[in-house]
Protein backbone atom coordinates (compact mmCIF):
# COMPACT_ATOMS: atom_id res chain seq x y z
CA UNK A 1 0.00 0.00 0.00
CA UNK A 2 2.71 2.45 1.01
CA UNK A 3 4.76 1.81 -2.01
CA UNK A 4 1.23 2.23 -4.27
CA UNK A 5 1.15 5.72 -2.69
CA UNK A 6 4.64 7.08 -3.11
CA UNK A 7 4.48 6.21 -6.31
CA UNK A 8 1.22 7.61 -7.34
CA UNK A 9 2.53 10.67 -5.84
CA UNK A 10 5.38 10.55 -8.05
CA UNK A 11 3.07 10.25 -11.32
CA UNK A 12 0.60 12.93 -10.40
CA UNK A 13 2.61 16.49 -11.42
CA UNK A 14 2.62 15.24 -15.11
CA UNK A 15 -0.82 13.94 -14.79
CA UNK A 16 -2.43 16.70 -13.29
CA UNK A 17 -0.14 19.54 -15.38
CA UNK A 18 -1.14 17.98 -18.34
CA UNK A 19 -4.97 17.38 -17.54
CA UNK A 20 -5.03 21.03 -16.04
CA UNK A 21 -4.18 22.63 -19.66
CA UNK A 22 -6.91 19.92 -21.55
CA UNK A 23 -9.34 20.85 -19.39
CA UNK A 24 -8.87 24.35 -19.42
CA UNK A 25 -8.36 24.45 -23.54
CA UNK A 26 -11.37 21.78 -23.68
CA UNK A 27 -13.88 24.29 -21.13
CA UNK A 28 -12.86 27.24 -23.13
CA UNK A 29 -13.79 26.02 -26.29
CA UNK A 30 -17.05 24.58 -24.99
CA UNK A 31 -17.96 27.60 -23.77
CA UNK A 32 -16.16 29.56 -26.47
CA UNK A 33 -19.17 31.96 -27.44
CA UNK A 34 -18.94 33.15 -23.73
CA UNK A 35 -15.43 33.07 -22.61
CA UNK A 36 -14.01 34.42 -26.42
CA UNK A 37 -13.34 38.10 -25.90
CA UNK A 38 -13.98 39.19 -29.05
CA UNK A 39 -16.03 37.71 -32.28
CA UNK A 40 -13.31 35.48 -34.12
CA UNK A 41 -14.58 36.46 -37.65
CA UNK A 42 -14.50 40.45 -36.88
CA UNK A 43 -12.35 41.66 -39.35
CA UNK A 44 -11.25 45.19 -38.67
CA UNK A 45 -8.45 46.51 -40.64
CA UNK A 46 -7.64 49.74 -37.80
CA UNK A 47 -6.61 47.29 -35.42
CA UNK A 48 -4.15 45.30 -38.12
CA UNK A 49 -1.14 43.58 -36.27
CA UNK A 50 -2.17 44.47 -33.04
CA UNK A 51 0.96 43.41 -29.97
CA UNK A 52 0.29 40.92 -27.39
CA UNK A 53 -0.88 42.53 -24.15
CA UNK A 54 2.95 43.46 -22.42
CA UNK A 55 4.36 44.91 -25.45
CA UNK A 56 3.84 48.80 -26.55
CA UNK A 57 1.05 49.65 -29.19
CA UNK A 58 -1.40 46.93 -27.58
CA UNK A 59 -5.74 47.30 -27.05
CA UNK A 60 -7.21 46.20 -24.25
CA UNK A 61 -9.49 43.35 -24.35
CA UNK A 62 -7.30 41.82 -27.21
CA UNK A 63 -4.78 40.32 -25.03
CA UNK A 64 -2.89 38.51 -27.79
CA UNK A 65 -3.30 40.98 -30.12
CA UNK A 66 -4.28 40.25 -33.58
CA UNK A 67 -3.67 38.94 -36.68
CA UNK A 68 -3.40 40.82 -40.26
CA UNK A 69 -6.90 40.98 -41.04
CA UNK A 70 -7.29 42.66 -37.32
CA UNK A 71 -9.18 39.92 -36.03
CA UNK A 72 -8.65 38.93 -32.46
CA UNK A 73 -5.68 35.78 -31.73
CA UNK A 74 -7.08 34.67 -28.45
CA UNK A 75 -10.49 34.60 -29.47
CA UNK A 76 -9.62 32.80 -32.80
CA UNK A 77 -7.22 30.30 -30.63
CA UNK A 78 -10.69 29.68 -28.60
CA UNK A 79 -12.83 29.04 -31.67
CA UNK A 80 -10.09 26.71 -32.97
CA UNK A 81 -10.13 24.70 -29.98
CA UNK A 82 -13.85 23.57 -30.90
CA UNK A 83 -12.64 21.96 -34.16
CA UNK A 84 -9.54 20.64 -32.76
CA UNK A 85 -11.36 18.79 -29.60
CA UNK A 86 -14.14 17.70 -31.69
CA UNK A 87 -11.72 15.95 -34.51
CA UNK A 88 -9.38 14.85 -31.22
CA UNK A 89 -12.33 13.14 -29.53
CA UNK A 90 -13.99 11.49 -32.71
CA UNK A 91 -11.10 10.59 -34.52
CA UNK A 92 -8.99 8.86 -31.74
CA UNK A 93 -12.34 7.42 -30.41
CA UNK A 94 -13.20 5.91 -34.27
CA UNK A 95 -9.06 4.73 -34.72
CA UNK A 96 -9.16 3.05 -30.96
CA UNK A 97 -12.32 1.48 -31.40
CA UNK A 98 -11.58 -0.67 -34.68
CA UNK A 99 -7.88 -0.87 -33.72
CA UNK A 100 -8.21 -2.12 -30.34
CA UNK A 101 -11.15 -4.95 -31.26
CA UNK A 102 -8.71 -5.75 -34.23
CA UNK A 103 -6.08 -6.09 -32.23
CA UNK A 104 -7.63 -7.98 -29.26
CA UNK A 105 -9.06 -10.09 -31.96
CA UNK A 106 -5.49 -11.09 -33.71
CA UNK A 107 -3.24 -10.92 -30.41
CA UNK A 108 -5.52 -13.44 -28.77
CA UNK A 109 -7.15 -16.00 -30.96
CA UNK A 110 -4.18 -15.74 -33.40
CA UNK A 111 -4.24 -18.16 -36.07
CA UNK A 112 -6.61 -17.22 -39.13
CA UNK A 113 -7.60 -14.21 -37.90
CA UNK A 114 -4.36 -12.96 -36.88
CA UNK A 115 -2.89 -13.87 -39.98
CA UNK A 116 -5.43 -11.89 -41.96
CA UNK A 117 -5.64 -8.79 -39.79
CA UNK A 118 -2.09 -8.48 -39.53
CA UNK A 119 -1.79 -8.71 -43.13
CA UNK A 120 -4.44 -5.95 -43.84
CA UNK A 121 -1.86 -3.76 -41.25
CA UNK A 122 1.50 -4.24 -43.31
CA UNK A 123 -0.50 -3.27 -46.41
CA UNK A 124 -2.15 0.20 -44.16
CA UNK A 125 1.82 0.66 -43.18
CA UNK A 126 3.41 0.78 -46.85
CA UNK A 127 1.13 4.14 -47.43
CA UNK A 128 2.67 7.22 -45.93
CA UNK A 129 0.37 8.46 -43.54
CA UNK A 130 0.22 12.35 -44.26
CA UNK A 131 -0.34 11.95 -48.13
CA UNK A 132 -2.66 9.27 -47.22
CA UNK A 133 -5.08 11.90 -45.68
CA UNK A 134 -4.66 14.10 -48.38
CA UNK A 135 -5.60 11.75 -50.39
CA UNK A 136 -8.45 10.37 -48.57
CA UNK A 137 -9.61 13.97 -48.02
CA UNK A 138 -9.17 14.67 -51.32
CA UNK A 139 -11.25 11.84 -52.11
CA UNK A 140 -14.02 12.43 -49.73
CA UNK A 141 -14.18 16.02 -49.81
CA UNK A 142 -13.33 18.83 -47.52
CA UNK A 143 -15.28 19.32 -44.07
CA UNK A 144 -15.44 18.38 -40.80
CA UNK A 145 -16.51 14.55 -41.34
CA UNK A 146 -13.97 13.66 -43.73
CA UNK A 147 -11.00 14.62 -41.74
CA UNK A 148 -12.23 12.89 -38.99
CA UNK A 149 -12.95 9.61 -41.23
CA UNK A 150 -9.39 10.07 -42.48
CA UNK A 151 -7.63 9.97 -39.42
CA UNK A 152 -9.64 6.66 -37.74
CA UNK A 153 -8.56 5.00 -41.61
CA UNK A 154 -5.05 5.90 -40.87
CA UNK A 155 -4.68 5.46 -37.56
CA UNK A 156 -6.25 2.24 -36.40
CA UNK A 157 -3.22 0.29 -37.50
CA UNK A 158 -1.23 2.10 -34.17
CA UNK A 159 -3.99 0.68 -31.73
CA UNK A 160 -4.23 -2.42 -33.77
CA UNK A 161 -0.08 -3.40 -33.43
CA UNK A 162 0.21 -2.49 -30.43
CA UNK A 163 -3.06 -4.17 -28.90
CA UNK A 164 -1.82 -7.75 -31.10
CA UNK A 165 0.87 -7.20 -29.47
CA UNK A 166 0.13 -6.89 -25.65
CA UNK A 167 -2.99 -9.57 -26.14
CA UNK A 168 -1.12 -12.17 -27.55
CA UNK A 169 1.92 -12.29 -24.47
CA UNK A 170 -1.18 -12.24 -21.83
CA UNK A 171 -3.10 -14.98 -23.87
CA UNK A 172 -0.02 -16.79 -23.46
CA UNK A 173 -0.31 -16.65 -19.40
CA UNK A 174 -1.24 -19.29 -17.00
CA UNK A 175 -4.19 -17.53 -15.42
CA UNK A 176 -5.49 -17.72 -19.21
CA UNK A 177 -4.92 -21.20 -19.27
CA UNK A 178 -6.63 -21.63 -16.01
CA UNK A 179 -9.67 -19.79 -17.04
CA UNK A 180 -10.06 -22.21 -20.17
CA UNK A 181 -9.60 -24.95 -17.45
CA UNK A 182 -12.46 -23.89 -15.21
CA UNK A 183 -14.55 -23.40 -18.82
CA UNK A 184 -15.08 -20.05 -19.55
CA UNK A 185 -15.65 -19.47 -23.35
CA UNK A 186 -13.32 -17.73 -25.61
CA UNK A 187 -15.01 -14.64 -25.97
CA UNK A 188 -15.64 -14.55 -22.16
CA UNK A 189 -12.20 -14.63 -21.53
CA UNK A 190 -11.07 -12.21 -24.43
CA UNK A 191 -13.37 -9.47 -23.13
CA UNK A 192 -13.25 -10.39 -18.72
CA UNK A 193 -9.68 -11.29 -18.36
CA UNK A 194 -6.94 -10.22 -21.35
CA UNK A 195 -9.11 -6.73 -21.98
CA UNK A 196 -8.55 -5.55 -18.73
CA UNK A 197 -4.92 -6.26 -18.92
CA UNK A 198 -4.82 -4.20 -22.22
CA UNK A 199 -6.76 -1.63 -21.22
CA UNK A 200 -4.09 0.89 -19.85
CA UNK A 201 -1.77 0.84 -22.95
CA UNK A 202 -5.34 1.18 -24.79
CA UNK A 203 -6.09 4.22 -22.69
CA UNK A 204 -2.47 5.89 -22.77
CA UNK A 205 -2.66 5.58 -26.91
CA UNK A 206 -6.07 6.73 -27.21
CA UNK A 207 -4.87 10.15 -25.15
CA UNK A 208 -1.28 10.17 -27.29
CA UNK A 209 -3.68 9.63 -30.91
CA UNK A 210 -6.07 12.57 -29.76
CA UNK A 211 -2.78 14.77 -29.79
CA UNK A 212 -1.94 13.13 -33.36
CA UNK A 213 -5.65 13.60 -34.24
CA UNK A 214 -4.75 17.30 -33.42
CA UNK A 215 -2.01 17.67 -35.72
CA UNK A 216 -2.87 15.62 -38.58
CA UNK A 217 -6.18 18.36 -38.70
CA UNK A 218 -3.60 21.22 -37.90
CA UNK A 219 -1.37 20.06 -40.91
CA UNK A 220 -4.96 19.48 -43.06
CA UNK A 221 -5.65 23.04 -42.45
CA UNK A 222 -2.45 23.94 -42.86
CA UNK A 223 -2.64 22.81 -46.58
CA UNK A 224 -6.02 24.19 -46.50
CA UNK A 225 -7.96 20.92 -46.79
CA UNK A 226 -9.72 20.43 -43.84
CA UNK A 227 -13.03 22.69 -43.15
CA UNK A 228 -14.24 25.54 -44.72
CA UNK A 229 -11.75 28.08 -44.46
CA UNK A 230 -14.16 30.48 -42.69
CA UNK A 231 -13.84 28.61 -39.37
CA UNK A 232 -10.73 29.73 -37.47
CA UNK A 233 -8.71 26.39 -36.55
CA UNK A 234 -4.93 26.09 -35.45
CA UNK A 235 -3.43 25.14 -38.45
CA UNK A 236 -4.72 27.66 -40.66
CA UNK A 237 -4.07 30.15 -37.80
CA UNK A 238 -0.34 29.06 -38.41
CA UNK A 239 -0.86 29.22 -42.49
CA UNK A 240 -1.76 32.67 -41.75
CA UNK A 241 0.99 33.48 -39.27
CA UNK A 242 3.92 32.54 -41.26
CA UNK A 243 2.99 34.99 -44.20
CA UNK A 244 3.46 37.65 -41.43
CA UNK A 245 6.10 36.21 -39.09
CA UNK A 246 8.50 38.99 -40.30
CA UNK A 247 5.72 41.89 -39.13
CA UNK A 248 3.84 40.38 -36.39
CA UNK A 249 5.80 36.78 -34.63
CA UNK A 250 3.06 36.47 -32.44
CA UNK A 251 0.43 35.53 -35.16
CA UNK A 252 2.19 32.58 -35.95
CA UNK A 253 3.87 32.26 -32.45
CA UNK A 254 0.27 31.72 -30.09
CA UNK A 255 -1.67 29.33 -32.26
CA UNK A 256 2.31 27.10 -32.58
CA UNK A 257 2.57 26.96 -29.51
CA UNK A 258 -1.21 26.06 -28.44
CA UNK A 259 -0.67 23.35 -30.65
CA UNK A 260 2.84 22.20 -29.34
CA UNK A 261 1.31 22.64 -25.39
CA UNK A 262 -2.11 20.41 -26.32
CA UNK A 263 -0.50 17.57 -27.99
CA UNK A 264 1.67 17.29 -25.64
CA UNK A 265 -0.27 17.30 -22.95
CA UNK A 266 -2.44 14.76 -24.21
CA UNK A 267 0.50 12.48 -24.80
CA UNK A 268 1.56 13.04 -20.79
CA UNK A 269 -1.82 12.95 -19.71
CA UNK A 270 -2.05 9.57 -21.60
CA UNK A 271 0.97 8.03 -19.96
CA UNK A 272 0.09 9.25 -16.51
CA UNK A 273 -3.01 7.19 -17.00
CA UNK A 274 -1.39 4.20 -17.96
CA UNK A 275 0.63 4.34 -14.86
CA UNK A 276 -2.00 5.42 -12.57
CA UNK A 277 -4.58 2.85 -13.67
CA UNK A 278 -2.00 -0.38 -14.62
CA UNK A 279 -2.19 -2.20 -11.56
CA UNK A 280 1.51 -3.63 -11.90
CA UNK A 281 3.42 -0.42 -13.09
CA UNK A 282 1.30 1.23 -9.80
CA UNK B 1 -9.53 -49.58 -1.85
CA UNK B 2 -10.80 -52.30 -4.00
CA UNK B 3 -9.90 -52.59 -7.55
CA UNK B 4 -13.25 -52.94 -8.98
CA UNK B 5 -13.14 -49.05 -7.77
CA UNK B 6 -14.32 -46.39 -10.98
CA UNK B 7 -10.80 -44.82 -11.59
CA UNK B 8 -11.04 -40.72 -11.14
CA UNK B 9 -8.49 -40.17 -13.91
CA UNK B 10 -7.77 -43.11 -16.73
CA UNK B 11 -5.41 -42.21 -19.51
CA UNK B 12 -4.86 -45.53 -21.50
CA UNK B 13 -2.18 -45.55 -24.07
CA UNK B 14 -2.08 -42.05 -25.18
CA UNK B 15 -0.20 -40.72 -27.65
CA UNK B 16 0.40 -37.06 -28.94
CA UNK B 17 2.82 -35.63 -31.57
CA UNK B 18 4.51 -32.66 -32.53
CA UNK B 19 3.62 -30.57 -35.85
CA UNK B 20 6.60 -31.81 -37.56
CA UNK B 21 5.92 -35.65 -36.16
CA UNK B 22 7.49 -35.71 -33.58
CA UNK B 23 6.29 -37.97 -30.54
CA UNK B 24 6.09 -36.18 -27.17
CA UNK B 25 3.81 -38.93 -25.72
CA UNK B 26 4.44 -42.07 -26.11
CA UNK B 27 1.23 -44.57 -25.54
CA UNK B 28 1.15 -43.34 -21.50
CA UNK B 29 -1.16 -45.17 -19.63
CA UNK B 30 -2.03 -44.70 -15.97
CA UNK B 31 -5.12 -44.48 -13.90
CA UNK B 32 -5.75 -42.52 -10.46
CA UNK B 33 -8.33 -44.00 -8.04
CA UNK B 34 -10.69 -41.49 -5.91
CA UNK B 35 -8.65 -39.88 -3.20
CA UNK B 36 -5.28 -41.02 -4.28
CA UNK B 37 -2.29 -38.78 -4.94
CA UNK B 38 -0.18 -40.31 -8.02
CA UNK B 39 2.89 -39.05 -8.63
CA UNK B 40 4.29 -38.42 -12.47
CA UNK B 41 8.38 -37.77 -12.11
CA UNK B 42 10.40 -37.42 -14.99
CA UNK B 43 13.30 -35.46 -15.72
CA UNK B 44 12.84 -32.45 -17.36
CA UNK B 45 10.98 -32.05 -21.36
CA UNK B 46 9.89 -35.75 -20.38
CA UNK B 47 6.60 -34.99 -21.04
CA UNK B 48 4.94 -34.53 -17.61
CA UNK B 49 2.99 -31.28 -18.17
CA UNK B 50 1.71 -32.73 -21.70
CA UNK B 51 0.37 -34.89 -19.83
CA UNK B 52 -1.42 -32.98 -17.00
CA UNK B 53 -2.45 -30.18 -20.50
CA UNK B 54 -4.41 -33.19 -22.22
CA UNK B 55 -6.22 -34.50 -19.25
CA UNK B 56 -7.61 -30.77 -19.09
CA UNK B 57 -8.07 -29.75 -22.57
CA UNK B 58 -4.84 -26.80 -22.54
CA UNK B 59 -2.93 -28.51 -25.12
CA UNK B 60 -0.83 -26.21 -27.21
CA UNK B 61 -1.62 -25.87 -30.71
CA UNK B 62 1.13 -27.16 -32.00
CA UNK B 63 0.31 -30.92 -30.43
CA UNK B 64 -1.78 -33.34 -31.60
CA UNK B 65 -3.27 -36.58 -30.23
CA UNK B 66 -2.90 -39.22 -32.23
CA UNK B 67 -4.37 -42.03 -29.94
CA UNK B 68 -5.88 -43.16 -27.07
CA UNK B 69 -8.47 -42.34 -24.77
CA UNK B 70 -8.54 -40.24 -21.59
CA UNK B 71 -11.38 -41.10 -18.96
CA UNK B 72 -12.77 -38.69 -16.11
CA UNK B 73 -14.97 -40.84 -13.82
CA UNK B 74 -16.08 -42.97 -16.75
CA UNK B 75 -16.75 -40.31 -18.95
CA UNK B 76 -14.83 -40.48 -22.16
CA UNK B 77 -13.62 -37.29 -23.20
CA UNK B 78 -13.11 -38.41 -26.42
CA UNK B 79 -16.90 -39.36 -26.91
CA UNK B 80 -17.68 -35.93 -25.52
CA UNK B 81 -18.49 -32.92 -27.64
CA UNK B 82 -16.44 -29.80 -27.14
CA UNK B 83 -18.69 -27.99 -24.98
CA UNK B 84 -19.59 -31.09 -22.63
CA UNK B 85 -16.27 -31.84 -21.86
CA UNK B 86 -15.38 -28.20 -21.49
CA UNK B 87 -18.31 -28.38 -18.60
CA UNK B 88 -17.14 -31.72 -17.41
CA UNK B 89 -13.83 -30.54 -17.19
CA UNK B 90 -14.33 -27.58 -15.55
CA UNK B 91 -16.54 -28.83 -12.74
CA UNK B 92 -14.88 -31.99 -12.16
CA UNK B 93 -11.07 -31.11 -12.22
CA UNK B 94 -8.74 -28.47 -11.37
CA UNK B 95 -5.22 -27.33 -11.53
CA UNK B 96 -2.16 -25.97 -8.99
CA UNK B 97 0.06 -24.23 -11.32
CA UNK B 98 3.56 -24.30 -11.26
CA UNK B 99 4.17 -20.22 -11.55
CA UNK B 100 1.74 -18.84 -9.16
CA UNK B 101 2.45 -15.18 -10.10
CA UNK B 102 1.13 -15.68 -14.03
CA UNK B 103 -1.23 -17.97 -13.04
CA UNK B 104 -3.55 -15.18 -11.35
CA UNK B 105 -4.69 -11.96 -13.87
CA UNK B 106 -2.91 -9.63 -12.88
CA UNK B 107 -5.12 -6.75 -13.15
CA UNK B 108 -7.74 -8.66 -11.12
CA UNK B 109 -8.09 -8.32 -7.12
CA UNK B 110 -7.85 -11.81 -5.43
CA UNK B 111 -11.60 -11.74 -4.18
CA UNK B 112 -13.58 -11.30 -7.47
CA UNK B 113 -10.90 -13.76 -8.86
CA UNK B 114 -11.67 -16.68 -6.79
CA UNK B 115 -15.51 -16.29 -6.62
CA UNK B 116 -16.22 -15.16 -10.32
CA UNK B 117 -15.41 -19.26 -10.77
CA UNK B 118 -18.12 -20.28 -8.62
CA UNK B 119 -20.59 -17.51 -9.55
CA UNK B 120 -20.68 -18.34 -13.47
CA UNK B 121 -19.45 -21.10 -14.18
CA UNK B 122 -21.08 -23.50 -11.25
CA UNK B 123 -23.86 -20.66 -10.75
CA UNK B 124 -23.50 -20.28 -7.16
CA UNK B 125 -25.11 -17.25 -5.22
CA UNK B 126 -22.75 -14.53 -4.51
CA UNK B 127 -22.91 -14.97 -0.64
CA UNK B 128 -22.09 -18.66 -1.41
CA UNK B 129 -19.23 -18.11 -2.99
CA UNK B 130 -17.67 -15.43 -0.75
CA UNK B 131 -18.20 -18.31 2.50
CA UNK B 132 -16.65 -20.62 0.61
CA UNK B 133 -13.50 -18.61 -0.17
CA UNK B 134 -13.40 -17.51 2.98
CA UNK B 135 -13.53 -21.15 4.17
CA UNK B 136 -10.64 -22.55 2.47
CA UNK B 137 -8.35 -19.39 2.61
CA UNK B 138 -8.92 -20.55 6.34
CA UNK B 139 -7.62 -23.83 5.30
CA UNK B 140 -4.90 -22.56 3.94
CA UNK B 141 -3.45 -20.61 6.59
CA UNK B 142 -4.30 -17.71 5.52
CA UNK B 143 -5.20 -15.36 8.52
CA UNK B 144 -5.85 -11.81 6.99
CA UNK B 145 -8.71 -12.77 4.20
CA UNK B 146 -9.63 -9.37 4.61
CA UNK B 147 -6.28 -7.94 3.04
CA UNK B 148 -5.47 -11.20 0.64
CA UNK B 149 -9.20 -10.47 -0.92
CA UNK B 150 -8.62 -6.94 -1.72
CA UNK B 151 -4.91 -7.55 -2.93
CA UNK B 152 -3.76 -7.90 -6.85
CA UNK B 153 -1.73 -10.65 -7.00
CA UNK B 154 1.43 -8.54 -7.16
CA UNK B 155 0.84 -7.34 -3.93
CA UNK B 156 1.60 -11.08 -2.30
CA UNK B 157 3.97 -12.61 -1.83
CA UNK B 158 5.03 -15.91 -3.99
CA UNK B 159 4.09 -18.56 -1.39
CA UNK B 160 1.05 -16.59 -0.48
CA UNK B 161 -0.14 -16.28 -4.17
CA UNK B 162 0.29 -20.07 -4.08
CA UNK B 163 -2.07 -20.92 -1.28
CA UNK B 164 -4.44 -18.35 -2.82
CA UNK B 165 -3.99 -20.99 -5.94
CA UNK B 166 -4.32 -24.09 -3.45
CA UNK B 167 -7.74 -22.29 -2.19
CA UNK B 168 -9.44 -21.71 -5.56
CA UNK B 169 -8.49 -24.98 -6.73
CA UNK B 170 -10.47 -27.05 -3.81
CA UNK B 171 -12.77 -24.42 -3.38
CA UNK B 172 -15.46 -25.86 -6.14
CA UNK B 173 -14.76 -29.56 -4.88
CA UNK B 174 -13.20 -31.36 -7.43
CA UNK B 175 -12.85 -34.94 -7.98
CA UNK B 176 -9.24 -34.50 -9.50
CA UNK B 177 -6.42 -31.87 -9.46
CA UNK B 178 -3.27 -31.84 -11.36
CA UNK B 179 -0.67 -30.25 -9.87
CA UNK B 180 2.14 -29.21 -11.98
CA UNK B 181 5.59 -28.56 -9.81
CA UNK B 182 3.51 -26.54 -7.55
CA UNK B 183 6.40 -26.00 -5.63
CA UNK B 184 9.15 -25.41 -8.02
CA UNK B 185 8.89 -21.65 -8.05
CA UNK B 186 9.52 -21.25 -4.53
CA UNK B 187 12.16 -20.96 -2.12
CA UNK B 188 13.00 -24.30 -0.07
CA UNK B 189 10.79 -23.67 3.36
CA UNK B 190 8.13 -22.16 1.45
CA UNK B 191 8.24 -25.20 -0.44
CA UNK B 192 7.76 -27.69 2.41
CA UNK B 193 5.05 -25.59 3.99
CA UNK B 194 2.81 -25.36 0.76
CA UNK B 195 3.92 -29.44 -0.10
CA UNK B 196 2.07 -30.20 3.34
CA UNK B 197 -0.77 -28.25 2.84
CA UNK B 198 -1.77 -29.83 -0.24
CA UNK B 199 -1.33 -32.83 1.42
CA UNK B 200 -3.69 -31.69 4.42
CA UNK B 201 -6.06 -30.63 2.19
CA UNK B 202 -5.57 -33.73 -0.35
CA UNK B 203 -6.34 -35.81 2.77
CA UNK B 204 -9.48 -33.74 4.21
CA UNK B 205 -11.41 -33.29 0.98
CA UNK B 206 -10.22 -37.22 -0.07
CA UNK B 207 -9.40 -35.31 -3.82
CA UNK B 208 -7.18 -37.29 -6.53
CA UNK B 209 -4.25 -35.85 -7.50
CA UNK B 210 -1.81 -35.88 -10.21
CA UNK B 211 1.35 -34.69 -9.07
CA UNK B 212 4.38 -33.79 -11.52
CA UNK B 213 7.48 -33.40 -9.88
CA UNK B 214 10.83 -34.22 -10.79
CA UNK B 215 11.77 -34.41 -7.13
CA UNK B 216 11.91 -38.17 -6.15
CA UNK B 217 12.54 -36.36 -2.55
CA UNK B 218 8.53 -34.80 -2.90
CA UNK B 219 6.97 -38.57 -4.64
CA UNK B 220 8.04 -39.83 -1.43
CA UNK B 221 6.35 -37.51 0.36
CA UNK B 222 2.78 -37.00 -0.80
CA UNK B 223 2.39 -39.97 -3.26
CA UNK B 224 0.89 -43.36 -2.58
CA UNK B 225 1.24 -44.31 -6.49
CA UNK B 226 4.20 -43.18 -9.06
CA UNK B 227 4.66 -42.96 -12.63
CA UNK B 228 8.29 -42.83 -13.86
CA UNK B 229 8.19 -40.74 -17.51
CA UNK B 230 11.09 -41.04 -19.66
CA UNK B 231 10.71 -39.34 -23.26
CA UNK B 232 6.94 -39.30 -23.03
CA UNK B 233 7.09 -43.04 -22.15
CA UNK B 234 6.38 -44.52 -18.92
CA UNK B 235 8.96 -47.01 -18.25
CA UNK B 236 7.94 -47.67 -14.63
CA UNK B 237 4.38 -47.69 -12.64
CA UNK B 238 4.91 -48.88 -8.74
CA UNK B 239 3.17 -48.04 -5.33
CA UNK B 240 5.37 -45.31 -3.89
CA UNK B 241 6.46 -47.81 -1.41
CA UNK B 242 7.37 -50.45 -3.43
CA UNK B 243 9.30 -47.84 -5.71
CA UNK B 244 11.52 -46.79 -3.05
CA UNK B 245 12.22 -50.40 -1.93
CA UNK B 246 12.90 -51.86 -5.32
CA UNK B 247 12.90 -49.80 -8.26
CA UNK B 248 12.49 -52.02 -10.93
CA UNK B 249 13.75 -50.51 -14.59
CA UNK B 250 17.43 -49.63 -14.57
CA UNK B 251 16.28 -45.47 -15.37
CA UNK B 252 14.51 -45.47 -11.99
CA UNK B 253 17.51 -46.62 -10.52
CA UNK B 254 19.72 -44.27 -11.96
CA UNK B 255 17.34 -41.22 -10.94
CA UNK B 256 17.27 -41.84 -7.76
CA UNK B 257 21.65 -42.18 -7.98
CA UNK B 258 21.13 -38.61 -9.07
CA UNK B 259 18.89 -37.38 -6.49
CA UNK B 260 20.39 -35.40 -2.96
CA UNK B 261 19.71 -37.05 0.04
CA UNK B 262 19.30 -34.79 3.31
CA UNK B 263 21.41 -37.38 5.24
CA UNK B 264 24.36 -36.96 2.94
CA UNK B 265 23.99 -34.39 0.04
CA UNK B 266 26.81 -35.32 -2.08
CA UNK B 267 28.47 -38.30 -1.94
CA UNK B 268 25.95 -40.71 -3.96
CA UNK B 269 24.94 -37.84 -6.66
CA UNK B 270 25.97 -39.24 -9.91
CA UNK B 271 24.19 -38.13 -13.49
CA UNK B 272 22.26 -40.87 -15.16
CA UNK B 273 24.55 -43.49 -16.48
CA UNK B 274 25.63 -43.77 -19.89
CA UNK B 275 24.07 -47.30 -20.65
CA UNK B 276 21.07 -47.03 -19.04
CA UNK B 277 20.39 -43.87 -21.53
CA UNK B 278 21.71 -46.03 -24.46
CA UNK B 279 18.90 -48.77 -22.96
CA UNK B 280 16.41 -46.26 -23.11
CA UNK B 281 17.18 -45.07 -26.29
CA UNK B 282 16.85 -48.42 -28.13
CA UNK B 283 13.28 -49.43 -25.80
CA UNK B 284 12.46 -45.93 -27.26
CA UNK B 285 13.24 -46.53 -30.85
CA UNK B 286 11.70 -50.26 -30.11
CA UNK B 287 8.23 -48.93 -29.09
CA UNK B 288 8.41 -46.05 -31.85
CA UNK B 289 8.88 -49.47 -34.34
CA UNK B 290 6.22 -51.15 -33.45
CA UNK B 291 3.87 -47.92 -33.17
CA UNK B 292 4.47 -47.09 -36.28
CA UNK B 293 3.05 -49.50 -39.10
CA UNK B 294 -0.55 -49.40 -37.16
CA UNK B 295 -0.52 -45.22 -37.30
CA UNK B 296 1.58 -43.87 -39.80
N1 LIG C 1 4.13 -25.47 -26.87
C1 LIG C 1 4.87 -26.50 -27.30
N2 LIG C 1 4.95 -26.77 -28.61
C2 LIG C 1 5.70 -27.80 -29.05
N3 LIG C 1 6.41 -28.59 -28.25
C3 LIG C 1 6.40 -28.38 -26.94
C4 LIG C 1 5.63 -27.31 -26.39
N4 LIG C 1 5.81 -27.33 -25.06
C5 LIG C 1 6.65 -28.35 -24.81
N5 LIG C 1 7.01 -28.99 -25.92
C6 LIG C 1 7.88 -30.17 -26.01
O1 LIG C 1 7.19 -31.28 -25.48
C7 LIG C 1 8.05 -32.08 -24.70
C8 LIG C 1 7.48 -32.30 -23.33
O2 LIG C 1 7.43 -31.07 -22.66
P1 LIG C 1 6.82 -30.91 -21.21
O3 LIG C 1 6.66 -29.45 -20.98
O4 LIG C 1 5.62 -31.77 -21.07
O5 LIG C 1 7.99 -31.47 -20.29
P2 LIG C 1 8.03 -31.57 -18.70
O6 LIG C 1 8.22 -33.00 -18.38
O7 LIG C 1 6.85 -30.90 -18.13
O8 LIG C 1 9.36 -30.80 -18.37
P3 LIG C 1 9.67 -29.73 -17.22
O9 LIG C 1 10.11 -30.52 -16.03
O10 LIG C 1 10.78 -28.93 -17.79
O11 LIG C 1 8.43 -28.94 -16.98
C9 LIG C 1 9.40 -31.38 -24.67
O12 LIG C 1 10.25 -32.06 -25.56
C10 LIG C 1 9.11 -29.99 -25.15
O13 LIG C 1 10.19 -29.51 -25.91
MG1 LIG D 1 6.56 -29.15 -16.96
Amino acid sequence: MDKARTSSRRTSPRLWLAGGWLLLALLAAILAPLVAPQDPLAQDLMLERLPPFWLDGAEPGYWLGTDSLGRDLLSRLIFGGRIAFIVAFAAAASACLIGSALGLIAGYFGGWADRIISRVVDIWLAFPPVLFAILLVAVLGTGLSSVIIAIAVIDWTRFCRVIRAEAMSQARMDYVESARIAGYGRMGIMLREVLPNVLPSVVALLSLEMGIAVIVEAILSFVNLSISTDDPTWGGMIAEGRLSIHQAWWVLVFPLTTLILTVLCFSQFGEGLKARFDPVLR
Amino acid sequence: MSATAKPCLEIRSLSAVLANGQRVLRSVSLAVQPGEVRALVGESGAGKTMIGKAVLGVLPKSVRIVEGEMIIEGEDLGRLDAKARRTLIGARTALIPQDPLTALNPSRRIGPQMTDRLVRILGWSGDRADSRIRQLLDEVQIRDPERVLKSYPHELSGGMRQRVLIAAAFAAEPRLIVADEPTTALDVTVQKQILRLIAELQRDHGTAILFVTHDLGVVAKISQKVSVLYAGKVVEEAATVDLFASPQHPYTRALMLATPRYTDPYASLKPVDETVLAGLAAEIAAADQAWRPSHG
